[in-house]
Formats: structure tokens, C-alpha cells, sequence
């Protein structure tokens, strides 16, 4: 079990190192560098001298890439071009606002999409399930810039209950965040919890119809107990999975939904600094992202072996 | 003892079809079981069996509903009863037996905690004392350290031991009726007469009722006291379990007794023509009319009803079954087959073939070796002559189909050679070979479902085999397609049908013209019956003698079923753990003296007649691995001598009958200790 533990956490780093390759490689190859970029028209003579010197681009590219990358191993991901500031300070308000945003959203939407995918699935073909499955499949068909800017239409300009888009310094405090994080909360959970509760949905029924739910109904087990113990478990397994996959999206920044509402979290980060050319901020943004997606990906799958006895005992035996 | 405890009345059940028709599944059934008794529930698959016995828990499947009638359980009717009625007679009362135990059992809960669960719901026992319940019903079926087996989870016992796990936990409640969905079906064959012969003691010792439900009258003729019969969702005979084998006085009982192959018998088993009526399509008359060799006008215009025969005890739904009694001493015969002439040259050698799934190692895959001291198949010889039918048995793990694949090239081997045809050895890698080779080499696969692609016509699938290997097309390709449908006499309109638009022995049907499409030489068939019905099965096997009479074909047949085997095969291979034990002429093999395996195969074996009962002579535990030294069957061996079997690999031994075996006792010894 531990061996496949470190073998997991062997291959994620693994991955992360490739995609730090590939992002470096991809800046290098692109026309321009830094320098040009950055001082623009008067990129000639003494000044881009100046500049390629300041900035190390004299040296081969991959003494650059060894000294970046072991940069990046102790936490520091230089400096920013365009605020010439660490990337560090760039980014931790941005983490922070991006976290904040994904939190909320998932502890509103991920067990508002289990009970509405158990509730579709007991009931299939009843009332509640028509009602709540329409509603799901309209809201997963609707691009999240078009709900979006609806929200901000009647909620914010209609009915004025909540401001439209949020205009808060990118330090701002949590609770400064929260009133403004409304409806960017309700635009994502939308469409996430649409998708994760047709799921659970169908996970449920297929459980449902199987031989083992049969045979605890001839048992003589009560109905939710069954639910509860015979069906849920097994049915909400493969979940976890797509769970880790919606946590990965949103901490990676939804990038949509923060640029309609002007929220200050990575995903804007990530087009501000693209429109930018701030390079170096774009290498950063590439490994933090991956990152959250290895790490997560890696928990979900040793909790699914954790929770399947049969994944367990076949690792166990090997 | 006459006291009824279920007792289903005028039961109807059926489904709205799509054009909002009201069709039945089941008609009209009416049966009794009574305290003590098992009821041997009977039919081919669609005959409606399992809606009724899952209807006598109150339980009906998801789209049905009753029609009419009711199941009375002590005179209060369970289709009437609310759920939380039910909760109290389901697993209390009466307790069911699932078919497949692996999938019934919930995967994520401990074998105890599902146990207890039963325990809980329906007794009134405390903590320890259901903890102390839970290791007597593991006890009592039999289960091997049953302290330990309740934290074990469904997925780590076997086949066997998962359905003894559901006989415990049906046991818990005390019910006074137990229902038996198929629970053998699916298990090996020592297995399922270990099972059997617990589920026999069981009834006998706590006086439970059973109904068992079976396509399978072997296993019926050993557990049952009465025996019903269904067809088309009616009973067509009911009847002491003794008289419904030996007497069977309706034609479709009768037909299906004589299409079972019998060990005790050479050849092959008459058919029953066509397939058992879809649900909705009889109008009038009786439902048989169309397989029946005794019908008359008047059984095309009126539908018999059941009607009792007084001196047999016996219901039957037949106007004409008078003329049956005279014609059952016909029960025990067979078509004989003819047999290949043995001075036929050899076509396929297997020299020392040794087949491993190891996973090769870095190392090894660059030296393009296999390097595994216990291959899953090692030290194969067969020679297989032109024009015979060479069958490979054994149960689940023998390495029987495995072999099958690395004939057809789908699987490599680790050492050994095979060779085809005037010793040309044959690689066993497909890509090496060439197409003449592939083309003489045909494989027909068990489940017709899963080898059919579902998208394509029956024109579609008959063409691609004619099109690679022969290059046909246009009228030349439609003439030779309807020349094969008539070989396995399937008629030209069905060309433009679909597999799912085919029932399954038509199916089977289509796979074996795709195998003769390429004109082959050597014809593998992987289990190719196992998934159809009896009477289907029957005309299976029919075809396939027939076509190689006609044609010269040979067949590599691999079956767990001895009977099966027995019927349609010139010589048998028997295996164990990936090791011959056995070779030679079949009706041979099946006397004695006979290596020890095949002695245990035989003795499991269950025979359509409750005089013949299986004789258990060695435990059935599952060996997950061939052991690395010695005697392959050392660990199960009714008869091992000592340390020799465990150390030396046995010497092959030829009996005076020609069949080899493989064992340290003298072949003389074994002849003695076997009469």
C-alpha cells in the first residue's frame, strides 16, 4: 500500500516536472523574449543590453532552465515583469481569492448534487425527477457566459439586490469576498452541480437494478436502510473521481466566470498575464496549476482505493 | 406433511407493450407447495419460471405487473401486502437463494455484517449472540474457518464459497420456505454437487420447503419431490418428481428429456425443432403446436387445459398425451454419429506447448522471453487427426480455452511448437501468419451476443469472411451467403436481419456459418453450447456433426460439460490446472480405469434420473496456481499415494483401451480400485 502510495506521488512528479519542460521549451521557442516584450519599442541598443544582462539572457537556455527550476523547488518563482514585483506577491492574494471562491462553491454545490442526483435516481420517471432533471440538463446547456451575464442582468441590474461585478482590491479580506462572491458562486454551481448530479444520478440507478439491490429487497431490508447501506456506498464510489476533477477545475480558476465578473482569482490571473506577455508569471501559473491537478487527482485516487475493499485487498495481496 | 404453505391461484403476469397491447408472461398458473416439500420448477429460458418464483416472494420485476390471481402465503395474498408487510416476510418466512451470488452479495459489506443484517432484521437475538448465530450458519454450509470468513468480503472467496455464503444468509431468518433461483448455475461441476448435496441436507434437516428453479433437470431430478414444468409462461406438466423424469407424458417434457446428452450414452441427442414462441404471439391453440410431432388440426384451434391424471398424479396440458406412454421406453436413445475413420493423416501437432500470462519483466521483454518456472499450460502433446472431433474438458482454470486461443494465434506461447499440416510449424504470434493459414483456422466463441457485432446484417457478417479470403463479390457473394444460411438451415430472408432480431440458438447458428465461410480446416470451438437452451443445444450439436459429416472439418472442442462431450466427440483430452491428465478415444475415457480427475468429473456429473446421484469423492476447493512440482491434481487427489505425487511429475501410462493417463498408480491398480 505505501509503495503505491510513493509510486503515485513518483509519477505525479514526474508529470509535473514534463510539464514544466514543455512550458519553459514553449516560452523559449516563441518569438521575442522577456526583454523585447517588456521594453517594447526601445528594445534596442544599450537599454535591451541593459535588460538581457538584468535579467540572465545572456546565459543558455538550459542553465536558465536548471536555475528556474531549482528556484521553483524552494518556493520562489522570480519576478514579474510587467509589476516588477515577486511572483510570489502576485499570486498568494490570487490563490487566496481563487480558494475562497472554489470552497464556497464546493461545499454549496458538490452535496447539493448528491441529494439531487439520489433524489432523480429513487425517483426516476416521477415528479421530482422530471422537475429537478429538467432544470439540470437546461443549466448544463447554457454556457456560463451567457448565465453569467443573465445573473447580472436581473439580479444586479434589475432587481439592484447584489452589485454586478466585484470591485474589490485583490487583497481584500474573506468577509470583504464573501457579499461580492454571490452570484460568481451561483453561475459555477450551476453548471457544476448539473453535471455532477447526473452522474450520482445514473451511478444510483445502475446500482439500483443490480443483482446485490434485488437480493437485500428479499432480504426483507427496509427501504432506506438499503439506500443508506447496500445502494449509496457502492453507487457514490465512482463520484469521487469526478468530484476531484470539478475541485481541480474550479481551484485552477474558472476562468469564464471570473473574467465576466471581474473577480480577482488566478483564472484572470492567467489571461491578464497571457495579454501581458509576462512570462515569467505564465510559467509560474502553468506548474501551480498542474500541481492542483496532480495533487488532486492523487488524493482521489487513494481514497477510492481506500473505500474499494476489492482495489484494496488486490493491493494488499501483490 | 400436507399442509400447503404457498399457493399461487389463476396467476397471470405480464407487461404493456409499446403498441399498448397487454401481453402475459406468465397465464394462468396455479400450483401448491406444501410443508417439507421441494418443488422442482422447470422451463428454457423465457418460460416465465423465475417471474413466478420471484412472484411467490410478492416480488415482481420493474415494468411487470400482475394481471390476475393471486399468491396466497398461509391464505393472505403477498401481492396485496405493502412493502412494510413484505419487509416482514421476506427473509423471515421465505428466503431466496440467488442464481449468481457473486453479483448478489453487496461488493463494499463484510460477508458477517450481511449475515447480521438478516439476523437483526428478523430475530430477536442480541450482539453476541448473533455473532455466535453468524459462525454455526458458516459452519453448517460447510464453509472452511467460518471465524474468519465473516470479516472476509464477497469478493475474495470462490464461486462456491459466495454461494454458501447466501444459503447462511437465507438460513438466518429460519424461513419456512426457501426459494432457489438457478443457484448452481454457473459453478463448476464439483462445485455445483457439493452444493446440491448441501442443499439436499439442508432440507432434509430443518424440514424447510424449497422451490427450486432450474433450466436444468439434472440438477432437478437431485433435489426435487415434485416437478413442474413451464412452457411459454403456462405449466404444461406438474407431477412426483419420478414420474415427470421417467414418464414424461407431454411432448415438449418428453423432447426436452431426450435432447439432455447422457453420460451413459453414445451419440448425440435428438432435437427439438424451432424455438419456444415470444411472449404476446399465441393467439389460439396451444403453445407447443409448433415443435410438437403429435399435433393435430384440433391443437391448432384449441388450447388444452391442465388436467389431471388420476393413477400418474400428474396435471398435463396436452389433448394427445395418451400416445406418449407408449413411447417412452424410446427415452434412453440417441442418434449414433459417425465415427472418422482412424487411419486419417495428422493436421495439428501440439509439441510440449507451455502457455504463461506472467507479465514479462523489463529484462525479459528485451530478450523477447518468458521466463516463468510455473506456466499457467506447459508440456501439451495432442495430435489431432484430419476429420475428428478432439475434445479438451476440464473445469473453469484447466487451461482449456487457453490453448484454444493460442491455436488461433491470440496467444503466444512461452515454449513448444505447433504445427500444422505436414509438420510446418505454425507461429503462434497471428501477425506471422500467413492468410491461407488464418484461413484454415476458424474460431466459433460461447456467447454468439458478444461475437455477433450488433450493427451489422447477417448479410454484413457472412460477407466479411467470404470478401477477406476469397475476394468475392456482388451475385457470386449474395449466392454463396445463402448457400451457407442453408447449410445451417437459417432461410435467405435472413439476410437482412440483425443479431439482436434473432433468437439464440439462430445466433449460434450465424457464428458457426461464419466459421465455415472461409472453408477452414480445423474448426475451434470455445464452450460454443454452454450458453444456449437444452433442446437448442441439442440441434447445436446436431448441425455441427452433420456439417462435418458433409464437409471433413475438424473441431477442437472445449467444454466443461462431460456429457456435452461425450455426445459429439471422437476423442477427449481431460485437463487440470493447465496439465493433461487424460487422452484418448471417448467412449474410453468414460470407462474405467480412469485417471483420478476424470473419476471425480464423472462421479459430479448430473444425470436427468433421480436413481443416479452424483458421487462426491473429492473436496471442491479452487487451487488458484498449478503447484510447481509433482502430480497436477495432487491437492484434490481422492487417491494420492504419498510424497511421490507431490515431488514427480507422473509417468503416462497406456490402458488397454488406448486411453493414456497420467498418474503413479499402475493403470492395473486403478482399473481394480475403480470398479
Amino acid at each position: 500500500m505505501l509503495l503505491l502510495i510513493l509510486k503515485r506521488i513518483g509519477l505525479g512528479l514526474i508529470t509535473l516536472f514534463i510539464v514544466s519542460l514543455i512550458t519553459f521549451v514553449g516560452v523559449e521557442v516563441l518569438p521575442g523574449d522577456a526583454c523585447t516584450t517588456y521594453l517594447e519599442r526601445e528594445a534596442y541598443g544599450a537599454a535591451l543590453d541593459a535588460c538581457i544582462k538584468r535579467l540572465g539572457l545572456d546565459v543558455p537556455a538550459y542553465e536558465r532552465y536548471l536555475d528556474w527550476a531549482s528556484n521553483v523547488v524552494r518556493g520562489d518563482f522570480g519576478y514579474s515583469l510587467s509589476g516588477e514585483m515577486p511572483i510570489n506577491e502576485v499570486l498568494g492574494p490570487r490563490v487566496k481569492n481563487s480558494l475562497v471562491l472554489a470552497s464556497v462553491s464546493i461545499l454549496i454545490g458538490i452535496p447539493l448534487a448528491i441529494v439531487l442526483g439520489i433524489i432523480t435516481a429513487l425517483w426516476r420517471d416521477k415528479l421530482p425527477d422530471i422537475m429537478i432533471s429538467t432544470i439540470t440538463i437546461f443549466s448544463m446547456t447554457i454556457p456560463e457566459f451567457i448565465s453569467a451575464t443573465l445573473l447580472i442582468l436581473i439580479v444586479a441590474i434589475w432587481l439592484g439586490w447584489l452589485p454586478g461585478i466585484v470591485i474589490i482590491p485583490s487583497d481584500a479580506t474573506f468577509y470583504e469576498l464573501l457579499s461580492n462572491i454571490i452570484l460568481p458562486v451561483v453561475a459555477i454551481s450551476m453548471i457544476m452541480t448539473a453535471h455532477m448530479a447526473r452522474m450520482v444520478r445514473s451511478s444510483v440507478i445502475q446500482v439500483m437494478a443490480s443483482d446485490y439491490v434485488q437480493m437485500a429487497i428479499l432480504k426483507g431490508v427496509p427501504y432506506w436502510k438499503m439506500v443508506f447501506r447496500h445502494v449509496l456506498p457502492n453507487a457514490l464510489l465512482p463520484a469521487i473521481n469526478v468530484v476531484a476533477l470539478t475541485i481541480a477545475w474550479l481551484l485552477g480558476g474558472v476562468v469564464v466566470t471570473e473574467v465576466v465578473f471581474n473577480y480577482p482569482g488566478l483564472g484572470r490571473l492567467v489571461i491578464e498575464s497571457i495579454s501581458n506577455r509576462d512570462l515569467p508569471v505564465v510559467q509560474a501559473l502553468a506548474i501551480i496549476l498542474a500541481s492542483i491537478y496532480v495533487g488532486i487527482n492523487l488524493i482521489a485516487d487513494l481514497m477510492t482505493l481506500m473505500l474499494n475493499p476489492r482495489l484494496k485487498s488486490l493491493q494488499i495481496r501483490k | 406433511m400436507n399442509e400447503i404453505i404457498e399457493s399461487v391461484k389463476n396467476l397471470s403476469i405480464g407487461f404493456n407493450s409499446q403498441k399498448g397491447k397487454q401481453i402475459s408472461i406468465l397465464r394462468n398458473v396455479s400450483t401448491n407447495i406444501k410443508k417439507g416439500e421441494t418443488v422442482g420448477i422447470v422451463g428454457e429460458s423465457g418460460s416465465g419460471k423465475s417471474t413466478l418464483a420471484l412472484a411467490m416472494m410478492g416480488y415482481i420485476k420493474q415494468g411487470l405487473f400482475p394481471l390476475k390471481g393471486e399468491c396466497l402465503f398461509k391464505s393472505e395474498d403477498l401481492l396485496k401486502m405493502s412493502s412494510r408487510q413484505l419487509e416482514k416476510i421476506r427473509g423471515r418466512k421465505i428466503a431466496m437463494i440467488p442464481q449468481n451470488a457473486g453479483q448478489a452479495l453487496t461488493p463494499n459489506l463484510k460477508i458477517g455484517y450481511q449475515i447480521d443484517e438478516a439476523l437483526r432484521l428478523h430475530t430477536d437475538l442480541n450482539k453476541t449472540e448473533r455473532d455466535k448465530k453468524i459462525s454455526e450458519l458458516l459452519n453448517k454450509v460447510r464453509l472452511p474457518s467460518p471465524e474468519t470468513m465473516a470479516f472476509r468480503y464477497p469478493h475474495e472467496l470462490s464461486g462456491g464459497q459466495q454461494q454458501r455464503v447466501a444459503v447462511a444468509m437465507a438460513l438466518a431468518g429460519k424461513p419456512d420456505l426457501l426459494l432457489l433461483d438457478e443457484p448452481t448455475t454457473g459453478l463448476d461441476v464439483t462445485t455445483q454437487a457439493h452444493v446440491l448435496e448441501l442443499l439436499r441436507f439442508i432440507a432434509k434437516d430443518t424440514g424447510t420447503s424449497m422451490i427450486y428453479v432450474s433450466h436444468d433437470l439434472g440438477a432437478i431430478a437431485q433435489v426435487s419431490d415434485r416437478i413442474v414444468v413451464m412452457y411459454a409462461g403456462e405449466i404444461v406438466l406438474e407431477g412426483p418428481a419420478r414420474k415427470i423424469l421417467k414418464e414424461p407424458i407431454h411432448p415438449y417434457t418428453y423432447g426436452l428429456l431426450k435432447s439432455i446428452p447422457k453420460l451413459s450414452l453414445a451419440g448425440l441427442p435428438a432435437s427439438m425443432p424451432g424455438s419456444q414462441p415470444q411472449p404476446g404471439s399465441i393467439n389460439e391453440g396451444c403453445s407447443f403446436y409448433d415443435r410438437c410431432n403429435l399435433a393435430t388440426d384440433h391443437c391448432k384451434k384449441n388450447s388444452p387445459d391442465l388436467e389431471h391424471i388420476k393413477e400418474l398424479d400428474t396435471n398435463v396440458r396436452c389433448f394427445n398425451h395418451k400416445e406418449l406412454i407408449n413411447q417412452n421406453n424410446n427415452l434412453q436413445t440417441s442418434i449414433t454419429k459417425k465415427s472418422n475413420n482412424s487411419e486419417a493423416i495428422e493436421v495439428l501437432k501440439l509439441k510440449d506447448v507451455s502457455i504463461s500470462y506472467a507479465k514479462q519483466k523489463f529484462f525479459d521483454q528485451l530478450l523477447n522471453k518468458i521466463s516463468d518456472q510455473n506456466p499457467t499450460v506447459k508440456d501439451i502433446n495432442i495430435d489431432i487427426k484430419k476429420g475428428e472431433t478432439i475434445a479438451l474438458v476440464g473445469e473453469s482454470g484447466s487451461g482449456k480455452s487457453t490453448i484454444l486461443k493460442s491455436i488461433a494465434g491470440l496467444l503466444k506461447t512461452k515454449d513448444g511448437q505447433i504445427k500444422f499440416e505436414n509438420d510446418r510449424i505454425l507461429s503462434s504470434d497471428l501477425k506471422m501468419r500467413n492468410p491461407n493459414d488464418l484461413r484454415a483456422i476458424q474460431l466459433i466463441f460461447q456467447n454468439p451476443d458478444e461475437s455477433l457485432n450488433p450493427n451489422h446484417t447477417v448479410e454484413q457478417i457472412l460477407s466479411q469472411p467470404l470478401k477477406l479470403y476469397f475476394n468475392l463479390s456482388g451475385e457470386e457473394l449474395k449466392k454463396n451467403i445463402i448457400d451457407l444460411l442453408k447449410k445451417v438451415r437459417l432461410g435467405e430472408f435472413y439476410m437482412s436481419r440483425y443479431p439482436r432480431q434473432l433468437s439464440g440458438g439462430e445466433k449460434q447458428r450465424v457464428a458457426v456459418a461464419r466459421a465455415f465461410a472461409a472453408k477452414p480446416d480445423i474448426i475451434l470451438c470455445d464452450e460454443v453450447t454452454s450458453a444456449l437452451d437444452v433442446s437448442v443445444q441439442a440441434a447445436v450439436l446436431n448441425l455441427l456433426q452433420q456439417l462435418k459429416e458433409d464437409l471433413g472439418t475438424t473441431y477442437v472442442f472445449v467444454s466443461h460439460d462431460l456429457a456435452v462431450v461425450r455426445a459429439i466427440s471422437d476423442r477427449v483430452a481431460v485437463l487440470y490446472q493447465g496439465r493433461l491428465c487424460e487422452i484418448g478415444p471417448s467412449q474410453n475415457v468414460y470407462k474405467f480405469p480412469s485417471h483420478p480427475y476424470t473419476e471425480v468429473l464423472l462421479g459430479a456429473v448430473l444425470e436427468p434420473d433421480p436413481d443416479i446421484k452424483p458421487k462426491l469423492v473429492a473436496e471442491d476447493i479452487v487451487e488458484e496456481k498449478p503447484p510447481e512440482k509433482g502430480c497436477s491434481f495432487q491437492g484434490r487427489c481422492p487417491r494420492k499415494i504419498g510424497d511421490i505425487c507431490n515431488l514427480e511429475v507422473p509417468p503416462w501410462q497406456i490402458g488397454e483401451n488406448g486411453n493414456a493417463i497420467r498418474c503413479h498408480i499402475n493403470i492395473d491398480e486403478l482399473a481394480s480400485l475403480q470398479q
